[in-house]
């Protein structure tokens, strides 16, 4: 399957050298409230990670904490193989590109950028020199003297990068970096901050709520929920395989099989998980499954058009619903459907997933 | 009753439709009153002040005489004795300011990045209950605490010093004092609209914490500091009373106004006078303008 030959490929790359951020066993409380709570996990050198939830969900304060601006109440983060669990963030070759960008406005965008270099006493020529640089990287080039109140949005967010990235740290953490775009901005830069990383090759990790961003951007992903992992794999493996219900209620659509529907349909009493696109809607009742597929008589209940889509919601007679989504390619299923119509599903039992069945997870879904 | 209420409804809306359509109007009757006091009251007096500067009085009968003149400018400025005392008062102006200055940065930094919301509520009373208290029994306080067997002598007494007396000395701790809440405040509202990710970027970008004061917080907060310097620096400028209760001998360009105001009764030259603290603070405001320190506020 291709999902697990992916993960094997980053497995086996991660192999060769130390990970460029190993967590152990980190927690974070505030007073009584426990914001992160154990996180053991290995970044590689040179990946796109992503950490994605919900707000609230503890991510950012991992960030922080490998970024050094919170220190964290137990276990240990290290570097490139160093400890520096206690080490100021000055002392740590990690730089964030903050939320709302931090620039400081009373510096022109080409001061901002070399500010990391005059911290480091680099000759003013030599500064300049790669503040330039860089400012070309992001294609900003003739922004040098402006003021950062004088750029956009977007013209900010780059030029938050280019002071992160001139001082080549080994790790660049960025908090929620496209949050404050528009729709059209954040995919557009979406693209360009997956190009950048290929071209800089530094490791980026990345927080985010938005779960299409997670899976357009990153190589791996780890779902966090209440200050722990739910789950870390690649984007294909998160989403088609989702393990817990939270992680199927938070990337993609929930489509769950509740363990009574199940019990009938799948033949095991337990929460399964089935992508909405996954499954086929047909009219002929009569047509038996094939081997390697399960099947399911119900009740046509909505037909929503979304464009290049339309979503199906089918009321199963072993109980529960199911969302089916199919493109509008013209050429399969074009027959109208009618609500009430008596349809029957079918899915291949590959894209069928048992969901870890904790009470935590079961009650999180509502959540989302 | 209903028709009256009704009738003064209609009347009402009319009004209010007859000023809703002609902005000037509006804009005249919210104007009206802060432009009468500022014409009249302030500027006014100030014009007189500058006018009586180049009159003269007749040293006999001891009337004001209405030739124009400039010999009470010539005198001004050919007496080394006011001379000096210039000096001396644009050096209290000054050096209070740095001390407030110095004092206050700290202080508003704890407040606005340390303390609890609760804390920080306790601390701006505590820093505004000096304002409350009466100008000369703060002054008074000082000169007791000052006196040769007074709280200043006995505390330093153990380090083989003693109480710096009457003179600049006790006029610079004294209005440092009084002025210090005009310089807290503003550094502090400065520093709380400061936001927190630019000083954690900086540290972030490599900056240890000197750095990080010298070259993000400091002239982010600059302009707050000049606006609690304005007040510092020009409170000082023209202060007597303090002056003259801790001063000792060495006056200030406030106590020459008063003298030649009461005892010598010679308005005009009181007039000139107090020209000078006013061409040194539109100086002050124009350097700090050159800065760009107002165009922030």
């Amino acid at each position: 399957m291709s999902v697990a030959a992916e993960t094997q490929t980053i497995a086996a790359q991660r192999e060769e050298r130390p990970p460029a951020i190993r967590l152990h066993g980190l927690r974070k409380s505030f007073g009584t409230a426990r914001a992160v709570a154990g996180v053991d996990m290995d970044i590689a050198d040179g990946e796109f990670f992503a950490m994605l939830g919900p707000s609230g969900s503890g991510k950012t304060t991992i960030l922080r904490m490998i970024a050094g601006f919170e220190q964290p109440s137990g276990g240990t983060i290290t570097l490139d193989g160093k400890d520096v669990t206690g080490l100021a963030p000055f002392q740590r070759d990690v730089h964030t590109v903050f939320q709302d960008y931090a620039l400081f406005p009373h510096m022109t965008v080409l001061e901002n950028i070399a500010y990391g270099l005059r911290v480091r006493r680099v000759p003013k020529d030599e500064r300049l020199g790669r503040a330039r640089e860089a400012l070309d990287t992001v294609r900003l080039g003739d922004y040098a003297d402006r003021k950062p109140n004088q750029l956009s949005g977007g013209q900010r967010q780059r030029i938050a990068l280019a002071r992160a990235l001139v001082n080549r740290p080994k790790v660049l953490l960025l908090d929620e970096p496209l949050g404050a775009l528009d729709l059209k901005l954040r995919t557009a830069m979406q693209l360009e901050l997956k190009q950048l990383q290929r071209e800089v090759g530094i490791t980026f990790v990345f927080v985010t709520h938005d779960q299409e961003e997670a899976l357009t951007m990153s190589d791996r992903i780890a779902v966090i929920n209440e200050g722990n992992i739910e789950q870390i794999g690649g984007p294909a493996e998160i989403y088609e395989a989702p393990r817990t219900a939270f992680v199927a209620g938070f990337v993609g659509t929930s489509n769950l099989l509740e363990p009574a529907a199940a019990e009938q349909i799948v033949g095991e009493r337990a929460t399964f998980s089935v992508r909405p696109e996954k499954i086929r809607l047909h009219t002929e009742l009569a047509t038996p499954a094939a081997p390697d597929e399960f099947t399911a008589p119900g009740v046509l209940r909505e037909v929503v058009f979304t464009g290049p889509s339309t979503r199906y919601v089918v009321e199963l007679d072993a109980g529960g619903t199911l969302s089916v989504l199919r493109q509008n390619d013209g050429a399969t299923n074009a027959e109208p459907r009618r609500a009430n119509q008596k349809v029957r599903l079918s899915w291949a039992c590959e894209h069928n997933f048992r969901i870890a069945s904790s009470t935590t997870n079961e009650s999180t879904t509502g959540g989302k | 009753m209903t028709t009256n209420t009704a009738q003064r409804t209609r009347f009402s809306d009319r009004l209010s439709s007859f000023g809703y359509a002609r902005p000037r109007l509006r804009l005249a009757g919210l104007l009206s009153l802060p432009m009468l006091w500022l014409g009249l009251a302030y500027l006014a007096a100030l014009a007189a002040l500058f006018v009586s500067a180049f009159w003269t009085t007749d040293s006999f009968t001891g009337e004001t005489v209405r030739d124009w003149n400039v010999d009470n400018f010539v005198s001004l400025f050919s007496d080394g004795v006011y001379r000096s005392i210039t000096f001396r008062t644009l050096g209290v102006a000054v050096g209070v300011t740095l001390i407030d200055a110095l004092i206050a940065f700290p202080m508003a930094y704890y407040m606005a990045r340390y303390a609890s919301v609760r804390a920080q509520r306790i601390l701006v009373i505590a820093i505004l209950t000096p304002l409350w208290a009466s100008y000369l029994v703060k002054a008074y306080a000082w000169r007791t605490m000052l006196a040769p067997n007074g709280l200043i002598g006995w505390l330093l007494h153990p380090f083989g010093l003693d109480s710096p007396g009457y003179g600049v000395t006790a006029t610079l701790i004294t209005l440092s004092y009084l002025w210090l809440p005009y310089m807290i405040l503003p550094v502090y509202a400065g520093l709380g609209q400061l936001p927190q990710s630019l000083i954690e970027a900086s540290t972030d970008l490599g900056a240890r914490g000197w750095r990080t004061f010298r070259s993000v917080i400091f002239p982010m907060v600059f302009p707050s500091v000049i606006a609690g310097s304005i007040f510092t620096f020009s409170l000082s400028l023209g202060d007597y009373i303090a002056v003259q209760i801790v001063g000792g001998t060495s006056q200030m360009l406030g106590n020459v106004v008063y003298s030649n105001v009461g005892a010598a009764n010679n308005l005009p030259f009181a007039a000139t006078v107090a020209t000078i603290p006013v061409v040194i603070i539109l100086l002050y405001l124009f350097a700090v303008r050159r800065t760009g320190a107002l165009d922030n506020l």
